[in-house]
């Protein structure tokens, strides 16, 4: 019988298809060679200086939108999606969301709620790396209430005029298309904004303490005018967003899995390699309970992820499972960056190793997409029966 | 053109790597099977020949079943087919035994060009390349940096310790090239997912007109006589720098036979 493998304690992947793993390898190829040795500097500098060039690489591999079909999506089933997340965030979580905005929420929302015509317009440049997309949800005062939005849509004859703002969105200032929800007499509904619409625009949020290696928006809206076609045909209500956020908190349960991966891995080496009292201190029984604790949040994570994934394929997952997913292994990911960073001392606190910049980004990560609350919540009314918060 | 890249699996050469202890040969269950890196070269050598020239290309490979990793991967970066010359018999073979049965099986595909990387990094013995092209009967242009195709005339690069060599030869024939001829691409999703609907050719010795006694652990002219782990890495000695640091350093130079 083998000792079995530190970094897949479970074999969790061993039961990925051929076809998956060679997924997975490609991914976790390209992230170590081209994004692993610049991350800490973009986090360092508070940006990702070439957001094009990045999204043309991932673009290259067939990573937008990959779990879609048609219009030059790779049409992967949802575990080989969850990879893809997964050895992203095992680099960083801004790479993740990077990969998340413009997949699992403005392709899917154009995707799945877009007339043929805005389909073939935007979803092959998206999926290529060649437009970069974003989606304008939240808002300085409606978080974790959207429906509280006051972006509001009105009709000028054919046209449509908006204004609002909105808040936290990843690539908003560098994207060339934002799917914006705004409410409308007839309930909410989804635009399509190019970049170059007159009365729209986008600051950069700085002095971010997370996802520092990440671009972050708020769009303004300033009785912006769109044509009637700009409209989403078919998402109508609070139903459509609420749609792509589910596909893209998805993503996060196997993102949490892989940062959380990247931390215990790390710890693990340092452990070894950290000699105090004239011996590594992985051979004290304080940080080898810290590692047994590591391990087992790790393979925890990663067999809920699997387990979310093959039920997604299914067709079986509900979105309670996915609340599920996101609650437990952000919150395990959590865990076991707190417990790394510890284990690392002083060095723990450096770029020079990923835990505290894993552990800073999953402060973000922990509330954007539902907060720890909302989805308890969520759980709770499956339970339940009993909706808390409404 | 019909271009045939050679591929090889090979242990992954970041895990520990073992020879078997009952008759020598490469222990294959003892770490991860990955494509020989400089045959990474040589498929996106091919790739792009393909690209610029047009024809196909065909990946071989010859190795235990598990070898259809390799292939996948191969395929994945767009090759268009692939032949898997695996058979017990093969067992062994060393490098001459290799060539021989590679050479018999591209006589059997037929090809216009033969890539393959400069060496493995399991067995690096260097010669395959050479020794194919000797028994097809081909020029070999070897440790290629750059490789120009004009109709049937081809023009290598070869990396020399005082730079480079050009040399031509007419098509077919067989390259080897290193690692610095170009940045292999990464496979994409859709290439993954096309690849396992890509055509694999399975051949037996039989199949490939191989002759059983001239190939595996019995055809092998060398032989494994004896194999040991290395010795551990001695503790390194600390010599002080009294003012005459530079005359320890050419002693120790010179007890090394350096200088």
């Amino acid at each position: 019988m083998n000792t079995p493998d530190a970094h897949d304690f479970l074999a969790v992947d061993h039961d990925l298809t051929d076809e998956e793993r060679a997924i997975r390898d490609t991914v976790r190829d390209y992230a170590t060679a081209e994004l692993l040795p610049h991350v800490a500097d973009w986090f360092d500098a508070g940006t990702i200086p070439d957001p094009r060039g990045v999204a043309k690489g991932l673009g290259a591999l067939g990573v937008f939108g990959m779990h879609l079909s048609g219009y030059g999506c790779a049409g992967t089933n949802a575990v080989s999606y969850g990879l893809a997340c997964r050895e992203l965030e095992a680099v960083d979580s801004g790479l993740r969301s990077f990969v998340s905005v413009q997949g699992s929420l403005a392709m899917t929302a154009i995707h799945r709620y877009g007339s043929e015509e805005q389909r073939q317009e935007w979803l092959p440049r998206m999926a290529s790396g060649d437009a970069l997309g974003c989606f304008g949800l939240t808002e300085p005062d409606s978080g974790s209430d959207p429906g509280s939005m006051r972006t509001r849509a009105r009709r000028d004859g054919s046209d449509w005029i908006l204004n609002g703002t909105k808040m936290w969105i990843t690539n908003g200032s560098v994207a060339d298309v934002a799917v914006v929800w705004a409410a409308t007499d007839d309930g909410i509904r989804g635009f399509i904004v190019p970049r170059d619409t007159p009365g729209f625009s986008a600051n950069v949020i700085h002095k971010k303490l997370s996802l520092r290696a990440s671009i972050t928006s708020e769009l303004v809206l300033q009785d912006a005018r769109l044509p009637g076609d700009a409209l989403l045909p078919g998402a109508e209500g609070l139903r459509g967003p609420l749609s792509c956020l589910s596909e893209a908190r998805y993503g996060i349960v196997w993102g949490a899995a892989g940062a959380a991966r990247s931390c215990f891995t790390s710890a693990l080496d340092y452990a070894e390699s950290r000699t105090q009292f004239g011996r590594p201190i992985a051979g004290f029984q304080l940080t080898q309970r810290k590692l047994a604790d590591m391990l087992i949040d790790v393979n925890h994570a990663t067999m809920t992820a699997l387990r979310i994934g093959r039920l997604k394929d299914e067709g079986r997952a509900h979105h309670s499972h996915i609340s599920f997913g996101k609650l437990a292994n952000v919150r395990a990911a959590q865990r076991v960056a707190a417990v790394a960073r510890g284990v690392h001392g002083a060095n723990g606190i450096t770029l020079e190793y990923p835990v505290m910049r894993h552990m800073l980004n999953l402060e973000s990560v922990a509330t954007y997409e539902g907060t720890e609350e909302v989805h308890a919540l969520t759980l709770g009314q499956v339970l339940t029966g009993t909706p808390a918060f409404r | 053109m019909n271009i045939v890249v050679c591929v090889k699996q090979v242990p992954d050469t970041a895990t520990e790597r073992k020879l078997r202890s009952d008759d020598k040969t490469l222990d294959r269950d003892a770490a991860d099977g990955v494509v020989n890196e400089l045959d990474e070269y040589a498929v996106e050598e091919a790739l792009r020949l393909k690209e610029a020239h047009g024809g196909e290309v065909t990946v071989l490979t010859m190795g235990p079943g598990r070898a259809t990793e390799t292939i996948r991967k191969a395929l994945a970066m767009g090759a268009d087919k692939a032949v898997h010359l695996s058979d017990d018999a093969l067992h062994g073979s060393d490098a001459l035994a290799t060539s021989y049965a590679m050479a018999q099986t591209l006589k059997k595909i037929g090809f216009d060009l033969v890539i393959l990387g400069s060496e493995s990094t399991d067995a690096r013995t260097g010669v395959l390349a050479a020794m194919l092209a000797e028994r097809l009967g081909t020029p070999q242009l070897t440790l290629a940096n750059k490789v120009d195709v004009d109709g049937t005339a081809i023009a290598i690069q070869r990396v020399t310790d005082y730079g480079f060599d050009k040399v031509e030869a007419t098509l077919p024939a067989v390259v080897s090239v290193v690692e610095k001829i170009n940045d292999p691409r990464y496979p994409s999703f859709k290439g993954i997912m096309a690849a396992k609907k890509k055509k694999v050719e399975t051949l037996g010795i039989a199949d490939a007109e191989i002759a059983a006694e001239l190939v595996g652990l019995a055809g092998a002219w060398s032989e494994v006589a004896e194999f040991a782990a290395a010795p551990p890495r001695a503790a390194g000695t600390i010599v002080k720098d009294e003012g005459d640091g530079g005359t320890k350093t050419a002693d120790f130079l010179a007890s090394k036979k350096f200088i």
